[in-house]
C-alpha cells in the first residue's frame, strides 16, 4: 500500500485550508477593528448610536414626514430615506413606462422610429449618469422662471420651487376609496364571468367598454367631488415665500427624470431582447389561428417575453435606487445627502453612519433579489 | 444545353411591382399602414422640430471666436470658445503647465506600447500584452509622480481632468481583474467558508452605491489604517473603486467558469492536474475568452462611474466643468461644459461598446 503523506491527503487540505482563510480573514477583521478603536480615541471620536436621539439643528428642503431643527438625527435618517424612496419611485414609473415604449419601438416596422429610438439609446446610455443629473438640473434652473408663475390656477411654479394648494383629507375619501375598490371588484368579477360565457357559448361580451366606462366615470364623480373628499388650502404669496400651500424642489423632478432617461436605455434593451427571445413559432401559430396583431402582443408575446424581461427590468430598478444616491451632487435631500453628508459632518461618527446608510441599500437589494428568486422559481418553464 | 428548348417559356410577364425606389421603400418602411403613417408624422415633426434648434445652437449661432466671454452674450448659440480658453483644464486639471508633456508622453506610451498587438506575425501576442497592461500603469505613475531621474514632484491634489479620469479608470480595471478572478474561484468552489466569504464580500460591494464606498475609502478607510500609514485622497478613492469594481467582475468572470462543461473538469482531474493547473491551463483561458465581451461591458460601466470623484472632491473632468464654471471671467458656461465632456464620454463608450460587439460576433463566430 503506498502511504499517503499526511500533507497530501486531501481532506486534510481542504480543513488547512479553511482553517487558513478563517484565521487570517479574521486577523483581518481584528486588526481593522483594533486600529478604528486607536484612532478613535486619538482623535476623540465618540462611539454607540446615541446621537440619533439628539436634536439635529439644521433644517431639510423638502420632507415627507413632519420635521424641522429641533428633530432628533434618528428623524433625519428617515427624512433622507423617504426621499430616496419617492424619487426612486418615480424615476421607476418613468423608466418602465419609456423602457417599454422604446423597447417595443426599436422592433417596430416603422423605419424612422426605429432609428430615432436608437439614437436615443446610443447617447443616454453612453454618458454618465451623474454628468446627465447635472444637465438636467442646469436646464431646469435655466429655463424655469426666475420669480412664481402661476401656471395652473393655484400652481406655481419657479427656480426655486412647484407650489401646490396643500391637501387635507376628509372622511369622504375613504368613501371613494372603498367605492373604488368595490368597482375594480367588481370588473375583475364580469370579466371572469365573460371569460365562462365565451367558453361555453362562444358569445363575447363589451368588458373593455364596460370597464373603461365605469372607471372614466368614477373619475368623473371624483373629480366632481373633489372638495368634499379634500380640503385644499391655496397657496397665499406672501412677502419672502408662500405662507401656505406645499412646496416640491425642482432637484427632485430634475433627478427623477434623468434617472428615468437613463434606465429606460436599459430596461427597453431587456424588453427588446425579451420580445426576440420568444419562438417564432409562436407568432406564426397565433397567425396561422386568425389572431389580430393587438391581440397577438397582448396573449402571446408580452406574457412569454415577460420572463426574460423582469430579471434584468428588476435589476436595473435596483441600480436606479443605488443611483439615486447621485442626489447629493445637486442638493436634493436623500439618504446619502442628509445622513451621510449633512449628519456625518456634523456629528463626525463616520463609521456607525456609513454603516446605516450602506446597510439601509443592502436590505434593499437583499430583499429585491428575494423576491427575484422566488418569481425565477415561479416562472421557470414546465416542461412535460 | 438541349433540355433548354423543352421548358415552356412563360407566356407574360409577371405583373410589374414597384419594387425599388424612393416611393415604394417609404410606403414599405413608414406608411405601411395608419398607425404606421401616424407614428411616422410625429416622428418627422419631432425631428423636424429638434433637429434646426440642435444645428443652430451646436454650429450656426455658437461663438468659436473671440476674446473673453462679451464675444459669446453677442450669441444665442453655444459658447465653444468657453472651452477652447479652458481646454487644458478639462484635460490635465491643475497638473503644472511646464509638465504638460508627461502625460502627453503617456499617452503616446500607450500607443506605442500596443503596437507590437496589431502586427499579426508577432508572436508573444499574450505574454506582450499582459506584460504591458500591468507595468504600463507602473510606469505612468512614475511618470506623472516624478521624483525620480530629475523629474520634479507633481503631488497627486494636483492632478485632474481627463487625465485623471483615464488613470483611475485604468488601475480600476486592472488591478479589479486580479481579484475578481479570485473571487470567482472561490465562489465556485467546493470549499464552504472560502465559498461564502466570497459570497460575502462579492454581494456586499455589489449591493451599496459606488457614492457610499467613496464616502467610505476617504473618511472611514483612515481609521481603519494603523498609524503613521497614511494614503493620500487619490489612492484611498482608487482602492474603493478597485474593490468595486473586483465584485463586478467576479460576477462576469463567473459567468464564464459557470460555462465550462463539467467534461473539462473531469478530463484535467484524469490527467493528474492539481488545482493551480487544472484552473490556470483548462479553466480560465476558455472562461475568460467567453466574457470578454461582457469584461468591456463592465470595463465602460467603471469608466462612467468615474465621474462620481467629483463628489468627494477630486478634480476628474466633470468637476473641472463645475470648477472652471465658477471662474468669474466665464460664468454661466456648464451647459456647453457638460456637453463637451458628454461627448468626449460618448466617444469613448462608445467605441468601446462597438468594438466588445464586434469581438462578440468574431468569438461566436468561431465557436461554430
Amino acid at each position: 500500500m503506498v502511504v499517503v503523506k499526511f500533507y497530501n491527503n486531501s481532506k486534510f487540505r481542504r480543513i488547512f485550508f479553511q482553517v487558513f482563510i478563517l484565521v487570517s480573514f479574521i486577523a483581518l477583521i481584528v486588526f481593522i477593528v483594533n486600529n478604528m478603536f486607536a484612532n478613535m480615541e486619538k482623535r476623540g471620536i465618540n462611539t454607540g448610536f446615541r446621537f440619533l436621539t439628539s436634536e439635529s439643528g439644521f433644517g431639510i428642503l423638502q420632507s415627507l414626514i413632519q420635521y424641522d431643527e429641533t428633530s432628533s438625527y434618528g428623524r433625519t435618517f428617515f427624512v433622507g430615506l423617504l426621499n430616496t424612496i419617492l424619487v426612486s419611485f418615480l424615476g421607476i414609473v418613468l423608466a418602465t413606462f419609456l423602457g417599454f415604449f422604446i423597447g417595443i419601438s426599436r422592433l417596430s416596422s416603422n423605419w424612422l422610429l426605429r432609428k430615432l429610438t436608437t439614437v436615443y439609446i446610443e447617447t443616454f446610455r453612453n454618458i454618465p449618469i451623474l454628468l446627465q443629473i447635472l444637465l438636467w438640473n442646469t436646464l431646469f434652473r435655466r429655463l424655469l422662471p426666475p420669480s412664481d408663475l402661476e401656471i395652473l390656477p393655484n400652481i406655481y411654479i419657479s427656480r426655486e420651487q412647484l407650489t401646490i394648494p396643500e391637501i387635507t383629507i376628509n372622511p369622504f375619501f375613504y368613501v371613494m376609496l372603498v367605492v373604488f375598490f368595490l368597482l375594480i371588484g367588481f370588473i375583475f368579477f364580469y370579466k371572469k364571468r365573460a371569460e365562462k360565457k365565451l367558453f361555453i357559448t362562444g358569445e363575447g361580451s363589451p368588458v373593455f367598454l364596460v370597464a373603461s366606462v365605469l372607471v372614466v366615470g368614477y373619475f368623473v364623480v371624483f373629480i366632481a367631488l373633489r372638495n368634499v373628499s379634500f380640503n385644499f388650502v391655496d397657496p397665499i404669496p406672501g412677502r419672502f415665500d408662500f405662507e401656505t400651500g406645499i412646496s416640491i424642489i425642482p432637484e427632485l423632478f430634475s433627478l427623477s427624470i434623468a434617472l428615468g432617461v437613463y434606465t429606460a436605455t436599459y430596461i427597453s434593451e431587456a424588453v427588446r431582447s425579451g420580445i426576440e427571445s420568444v419562438d417564432k413559432g409562436q407568432r406564426e401559430a397565433a397567425v396561422a389561428l386568425g389572431l389580430r396583431k393587438s391581440t397577438i402582443m397582448k396573449t402571446i408575446t408580452i406574457p412569454q417575453a415577460m420572463r426574460v424581461i423582469i430579471p434584468p427590468t428588476t435589476n436595473q430598478y435596483l441600480n436606479l435606487t443605488k443611483n439615486s444616491s447621485l442626489a447629493t451632487a445637486i442638493g436634493y435631500p436623500d439618504l446619502v445627502s442628509v445622513f451621510a453628508g449633512t449628519t456625518l459632518n456634523q456629528v463626525g461618527q463616520a463609521v456607525e453612519i456609513m454603516l446605516m446608510t450602506m446597510a439601509v441599500y443592502l436590505l434593499i437589494s437583499l430583499f429585491i433579489s428575494l423576491i427575484l428568486n422566488i418569481y425565477n422559481k415561479k416562472s421557470k418553464i414546465v416542461e412535460r | 444545353m438541349a433540355m433548354e428548348k423543352f421548358i415552356k417559356k412563360p407566356d407574360r410577364k409577371p405583373p410589374k411591382l414597384i419594387q425599388s425606389g424612393p416611393i415604394s421603400w417609404l410606403l414599405k418602411n413608414m406608411f405601411s399602414s395608419v398607425t404606421n403613417s401616424l407614428i411616422s408624422l410625429i416622428a418627422i415633426l419631432l425631428v423636424i422640430q429638434s433637429v434646426p434648434f440642435l444645428v443652430s445652437w451646436f454650429l450656426v449661432d455658437a461663438t468659436w471666436q473671440g476674446e473673453n466671454r462679451a464675444a459669446c452674450v453677442e450669441n444665442s448659440g453655444a459658447c465653444w470658445l468657453y472651452i477652447r480658453e479652458k481646454f487644458n483644464l478639462f484635460i490635465y486639471g491643475f497638473f503644472p503647465k511646464a509638465e504638460y508633456w508627461r502625460v502627453n508622453a503617456a499617452a503616446i506610451l500607450f500607443f506605442v506600447l500596443i503596437a507590437p498587438l496589431f502586427f499579426k506575425k508577432f508572436n508573444f501576442k499574450l505574454k506582450w500584452g499582459l506584460s504591458v497592461m500591468v507595468l504600463y500603469p507602473v510606469l505612468t505613475f512614475i511618470l506623472f509622480y516624478g521624483g525620480v531621474a530629475g523629474l520634479e514632484v507633481v503631488e497627486t491634489n494636483k492632478w485632474g481632468g481627463l487625465m485623471l479620469t483615464v488613470f483611475v479608470a485604468y488601475i480600476g480595471i486592472i488591478a479589479a481583474f486580479p481579484i475578481g478572478v479570485i473571487l470567482a474561484l472561490g465562489r465556485n468552489s467546493d470549499l464552504p467558508i472560502a465559498k461564502y466569504l466570497c459570497i460575502g464580500f462579492i454581494e456586499f460591494w455589489r449591493g451599496v452605491p459606488l457614492i457610499t464606498i467613496l464616502f467610505m475609502a476617504s473618511v472611514v478607510l483612515p481609521l481603519f489604517l494603523p498609524e503613521g500609514v497614511d494614503l493620500d485622497k487619490l489612492m484611498r478613492a482608487t482602492v474603493g473603486i478597485t474593490l468595486f469594481q473586483s465584485a463586478y467582475l467576479a460576477e462576469v468572470v463567473r459567468g464564464g467558469i459557470q460555462a465550462i462543461p463539467k467534461g473539462q473538469y473531469e478530463a484535467a482531474d484524469s490527467l493528474g492536474l492539481n488545482y493551480y493547473h487544472k484552473v490556470s491551463n483548462i479553466i480560465l483561458p476558455q472562461a475568460l475568452r467567453i466574457v470578454i465581451p461582457s469584461l468591456v461591458g463592465t470595463s465602460i460601466s467603471l469608466f462612467k462611474d468615474t465621474t462620481l470623484l467629483l463628489i468627494i472632491g477630486l478634480f476628474d473632468v466633470l468637476a473641472m466643468v463645475v470648477a472652471t464654471s465658477a471662474d468669474i471671467l466665464w460664468l454661466g458656461f456648464e451647459p456647453e461644459g457638460y456637453v463637451f465632456v458628454g461627448i468626449i464620454f460618448w466617444i469613448f463608450c462608445y467605441t468601446l461598446s462597438r468594438y466588445s460587439f464586434k469581438l462578440e460576433e468574431k468569438l461566436s463566430f468561431k465557436k461554430n
